[in-house]
């Protein structure tokens, strides 16, 4: 299984002969296969040049830049390899079709809103206080199917959303607690965990649709955008709650951060250095854990479902199957 | 489309033999992103075997023969477990040779690791049942959507297996 590299040193990236090449500013160097290189999520300040570049595009392996806050950037999207105009046509079509762009935007949002309750429930169990607001989300949950168009879908998205960040006050062990999300930049430890791992997400979901033949800017819950990779945006929903969340909870209530963990000032707060590879190492390891597929009968990895939940949508749109998001049974 | 050939390429002639859901998302360049270990593997022996021969020749963009001799056309397989969809796609580039003009009437398939090579004939009885088939293959390419799942235990080794059952 080919792996995600993420570089969070200062170093030079290069190409010597066929495999990678890091070369760290203390003058270290480490040798990198090509074959098991996934994708490339540079968080440090890197040196690099067309000649990487050709060799990602020969590859096949994208490669993600985060600033100096650790917030996603851009991405090096190599050549499209997987072309389709089959697919693509069906893909437009499905966004300009109201019913089938609702359809498959509510089933996004149910599924993202079933997994939130199901990280609820589970500390649920552990913590009390949980009912309030499980109940709450459950009655938001059950307008979904009420909903005539999207922005009334987004609304109920943003109460469930608002509700559920609103409980982790509830079950986490905050050192101050959570009043709302505010980003660009985060104000508090929380927010910032958040937006580090909701640019994670982002980065990962991206790269799995490039191996796919859909394109990634032809979304169908957000707009799509002339900036952003939106359907990337769309398949996060689903999976930020068992990937990126779950990493948040262990990361606090195991107090493998803490504030020494952020770098703060008057109105920001960012995952300093050490604090991203806490993260990041926690994040890679719930991308490659694995469960047992219902239909497949055979482990598979959080990473691999995220590929199979782009398989899903194309299969909706070629006129296949029904797209039914995925939820966690647990 | 040139002249009397048919626009079916020999991989859409072998996927017609082993699942017309594979034809039908090979038709539509649905392609799957090719790691599987056994493809590889195809791939090396394909690279390794025969290596005096002339190798790949490719005719018209439609069909690619691994190589031919005073035999017959030659293909070169890993395995013997889809033998009907290889002995059909063998027949089927000595159908577009003859098409083109080239006298050829057997079919060779090669299988290395097994040490095993199979003979086919070719007669006029399999060129009629080919130009049958080659209707069929067209009515699949043509069906608005994908036919069903197969579910069958071919599957576990499919390079679409997660595209069929995510």
């Amino acid at each position: 299984m080919k792996r995600n590299y993420y570089l969070l040193k200062n170093s030079r990236i290069r190409r010597k002969d066929n495999t990678i090449c890091l070369e760290y500013e203390n003058g270290e160097k480490k040798n990198l296969p090509i074959e098991d290189v996934e994708a490339f999520y540079l968080f440090g300040e890197m040196d690099l040049n067309t000649k990487l570049l050709n060799f990602l595009s020969q590859e096949k392996i994208p490669l993600h830049v985060f600033n100096y806050y650790g917030y996603y950037s851009g991405s090096y999207y190599p050549r499209e390899y997987l072309n389709s105009g089959f697919v693509l046509v069906n893909q437009v079509e499905a966004y300009k079709n109201p019913e089938k762009r609702l359809e498959i935007a509510r089933e996004l949002i149910t599924g993202a809103s079933h997994n939130i309750l199901c990280n609820l429930k589970y500390y649920q169990n552990r913590r009390a206080g949980l009912e309030g607001h499980i109940e709450e989300i459950e009655k938001y949950k059950n307008k979904l199917p009420e909903v005539s168009c999207i922005m009334e879908l987004m609304a109920w998205e943003g109460h469930i959303r608002d509700r559920y960040y609103e409980s982790f006050n509830d079950f986490l062990d905050l050192p101050e607690p959570y009043k709302k999300r505010v980003k660009r930049p985060p104000d508090n430890m929380l927010n910032a965990l958040i937006s580090f791992g909701n640019s994670l997400m982002y980065a990962t979901v991206l790269g799995e649709i490039y191996h796919t033949q859909l394109n990634p800017t032809i979304s169908y819950l957000h707009e799509p955008g002339n900036r952003r990779f939106s359907l990337s945006l769309d398949i996060s929903e689903v999976f930020k709650p068992l990937i990126v969340d779950h990493v948040i909870f262990k990361l606090i209530n195991t107090r493998m951060l803490s504030e020494k963990d952020f770098d703060q000032d008057a109105n920001c707060c960012y995952l300093s250095e050490n604090g991203r590879k806490i993260f990041i190492r926690e994040y890679d390891e719930r991308l490659s854990t694995t469960i047992k597929h219902r239909h497949l009968k055979r482990n598979v990895s959080y990473r691999r479902l995220i590929r199979m939940e782009c398989y899903k949508i194309e299969k909706t749109i070629v006129g296949d199957a029904e797209y039914k998001a995925f939820q966690a049974w647990w | 489309m040139s002249s009397n050939l048919p626009d079916i390429t020999a991989t859409e002639f072998n996927y017609f033999h082993i699942c017309q859901r594979k034809l039908w998302l090979f038709s539509h360049d649905i392609e799957m992103e090719r790691e599987s270990d056994a493809v590889l593997m195809g791939k090396l022996i394909h690279e390794n075997s025969y290596q005096r021969e002339k190798k790949e020749i490719l005719i018209d963009g439609l069909v690619k023969i691994d190589f031919m001799d005073g035999e017959g056309v030659h293909e070169v397989k890993k395995s013997d477990s889809m033998e009907d969809a290889h002995v059909w796609q063998v027949l089927y580039y000595v159908y577009i040779l003859r098409k083109k003009g080239v006298e050829v009437n057997k079919g060779v398939i090669n299988y290395p690791k097994q040490k095993r090579t199979v003979e086919i004939e070719y007669t006029p009885e399999k060129e009629a049942e080919i130009e049958r088939k080659l209707v069929e293959v067209e009515k699949v390419r043509q069906s608005q959507d994908p036919p069903a799942t197969l579910v069958s235990k071919i599957c576990r080794k499919c390079a679409y297996e997660e595209f069929c059952f995510a």
